[in-house]
């Protein structure tokens, strides 16, 4: 199917400028892969355990109806009726809200940047499931043997087993970006997403019949309902449904923008926020029946093993694999099923980088994924594949997160809501094509409770870490790495946001016969914008 | 299992998975309408 099937003929150009999915599905695959990433693996299970276990299920699905969904909502909104990546979106929403753009653009890139480091160990360990290389000491290992981690430190010491698969990591993406929007980023959802939603369900067979499955199980679905009186619990739920849904930082936004105007993004949002969860959840089951094994074949409760993040891959799950029953397949498809999560969420967050840099200087895809990949490449092997590369990834992941993203999905939803009041204009647009309507209540949602939600989050993440210093990394590398980086996002941003568009880019609202309601085959006689001209900008995919 | 693990489990998945299913069959029905004014409009 061509990217401009069905399409108006103003927006058969835009598509074979900017890029586009060829459909609906193809949007919907590409979105789930990435709000599917590592989170939902390795940090839904044990955020759910810690709080509250079976309770937790009500403020978790109040945080996705309340805030997630609405919120995701509102990104699909600016995407798709302003057409542009993350900056020119927010310049045609209103001018001087670009610079937000460009800070999302910002922590993109340094995600990126960190988020490939993690996808390398995962495919490295893909590889030593099949011989359990980590012998009897699977923590050891990881730190020792393969990561060749030393004192909390910088140094340039390079690490060849880890440097190699990042840099097949990099290879790979930056093949599929330079391919573009349908055939890379589209085809890759297409064929991964089914695989990886197939193979985790072989891993949680396989797991469900684990000696032990039950009491992991059992752990998980507990229900503590004290814990629904607790603040933190609460911030937990709306700091998992946002950090899980890849919303707030630009990547829903340029996705949005490559689907065609005529869709039901409304319907389409509820069933990626759906599958988002509908896969945490065949995580979790997964995950803790996995964990329930490893319980009882040490002889200790699920809570002594229970763990999140690099912990539970790197150094539970090799426990698991080497005393499970077929071990080597449950090791293969856990450490594929990261890979390919990690992959398709990665290529997400470039994109958000690479739309906008075309967007900016107008040049074609080829010269844009060069322009972007080759310095977050180097970059990331550089800061990565060195002995102290585990601190730097894991300050920056922190720091990034919780006053990176969070902070400009808050500032930006209120800057929207409030100072500029777009968003009935943005719930019109939603309404023309999709179903259910929205109307007031999301606009409430979207403009209190989302905000008030987020706010909780940031503020326990704040009330921590001023109280004691992250993980008791020393002082220069929490500075250095952390509150350094993310105060100079927001900086960097606004400073990019003074260059100057390329001539003839319309930035004045939403670009012309961008409207939903134009009949699909009207002329564009009223379309006189020089960007939807064809031939005036660098095609999708074809590199002149 | 206890009985208010197996609930709660039964429950999440009744939830989350149902509400998936759901909103792709609100999709597939409304989106089917679209999808069959665009083809008649493409084979003219």
């Amino acid at each position: 199917m061509s990217t401009t099937e069905g399409r108006a003929p103003g927006q058969a150009d835009e598509a074979r400028r900017r890029g586009a999915f060829s459909s609906r599905r193809v949007f919907i695959l590409a979105a789930i892969g990435s709000a599917v990433g590592l989170g939902n693996i390795w940090r839904f299970p044990y955020v759910a355990y810690e709080n509250g276990g079976g309770a937790f299920v009500v403020p978790y699905l109040v945080a996705l109806l309340t805030a997630g969904i609405p919120f995701l909502l509102l990104d699909y909104a600016i995407g798709h009726r302003h057409r542009g990546s993350a900056p020119l979106s927010f310049a045609r929403l209103r001018r001087g809200t670009e610079g937000l753009g460009w800070w999302q653009v910002g922590i993109c890139f340094v995600i990126a940047v960190y988020y490939a480091a993690v996808i390398a160990w995962a495919l490295r360990y893909t590889f030593f499931s099949l011989d359990e290389a980590w012998g009897a000491d699977p923590e050891g290992f990881f730190f020792g043997e393969f990561l060749q981690a030393g004192d909390v430190e910088v140094t340039a010491d390079i690490v060849p087993g880890v440097l190699v698969p990042l840099l097949l990591v990099w290879l790979a993406v930056l093949v599929i970006m330079a391919l573009g929007v349908q055939r890379g980023i589209g085809a890759t959802s297409l064929v991964f997403i089914p695989v990886l939603v197939l193979a985790f369900a072989v891993l949680v067979v396989q797991a469900l019949f684990l000696e032990g499955a039950a009491a992991g199980l059992d752990a998980l679905f507990t229900p503590d309902w004290s814990a629904l009186a607790s603040a933190p619990v609460w911030a937990a739920a709306f700091g998992q449904i946002f950090f899980s849904l890849s919303i707030g930082f630009g990547i829903m936004i340029t996705y949005a923008s490559y689907v065609g105007r005529r869709e039901d993004m409304i319907g389409s949002g509820l069933v990626v926020g759906f599958s988002n969860s509908g896969f945490e959840l065949l995580a979790g089951i997964g995950v803790f029946a996995a964990l329930g094994f490893m319980a009882q074949a040490g002889g200790v409760a699920v809570g002594e093993v229970a763990s999140d993040g690099i912990g539970l891959a790197f150094i539970a799950f090799p426990t698991i694999i080497s005393e499970a029953p077929a071990g080597a397949l449950l090791g293969v498809l856990f450490f594929g099923s990261l890979v390919i999560a990690g992959v398709t969420s990665l290529v997400s967050v470039i994109e958000v980088v690479i739309s906008a840099v075309r967007d900016k200087l107008d040049t074609g895809r080829l010269t844009a994924t060069l322009l972007v990949g080759v310095p977050a490449a180097v970059l990331s092997l550089v800061l990565f594949s060195t002995t102290s590369g585990i601190y730097v990834l894991d300050v920056v992941d922190h720091f990034v997160n919780q006053y990176g993203i969070l902070v400009v999905a808050l500032v930006s939803m209120l800057i929207v809501a409030w100072v500029l009041r777009a968003l009935t204009g943005l719930g019109d647009h939603l309404n023309v094509h999709g179903r259910p309507r929205v109307g007031a209540g999301w606009r409430v949602l979207v403009s209190l409770v989302a905000p008030v939600g987020l706010a909780l989050v940031l503020v326990f993440a704040l009330r921590d870490d001023l109280a004691a210093p992250y993980e008791d990394y020393p002082t220069w590398l929490l500075v250095v790495c952390g509150w350094a980086l993310v105060l100079a996002l927001p900086l960097v941003g606004f400073l990019l946001a003074r260059l100057p568009w390329h001539a003839g880019t319309h930035l004045d609202g939403p670009p012309p016969g961008s409207d939903p309601a134009t009949p699909l085959h009207a002329t564009t006689a009223t379309d006189p914008a020089p960007r939807d001209r064809p031939g005036t900008g660098h095609d999708e995919g074809g590199h002149r | 299992m206890s009985a208010a693990a197996i609930v709660m489990m039964v429950v999440a998945m009744v939830v989350i998975w149902g509400g998936l299913a759901l909103a792709i069959t609100s999709l597939l029905r409304h989106g089917a309408v679209e999808d069959r004014a665009e083809n008649r409009h493409r084979d003219r």
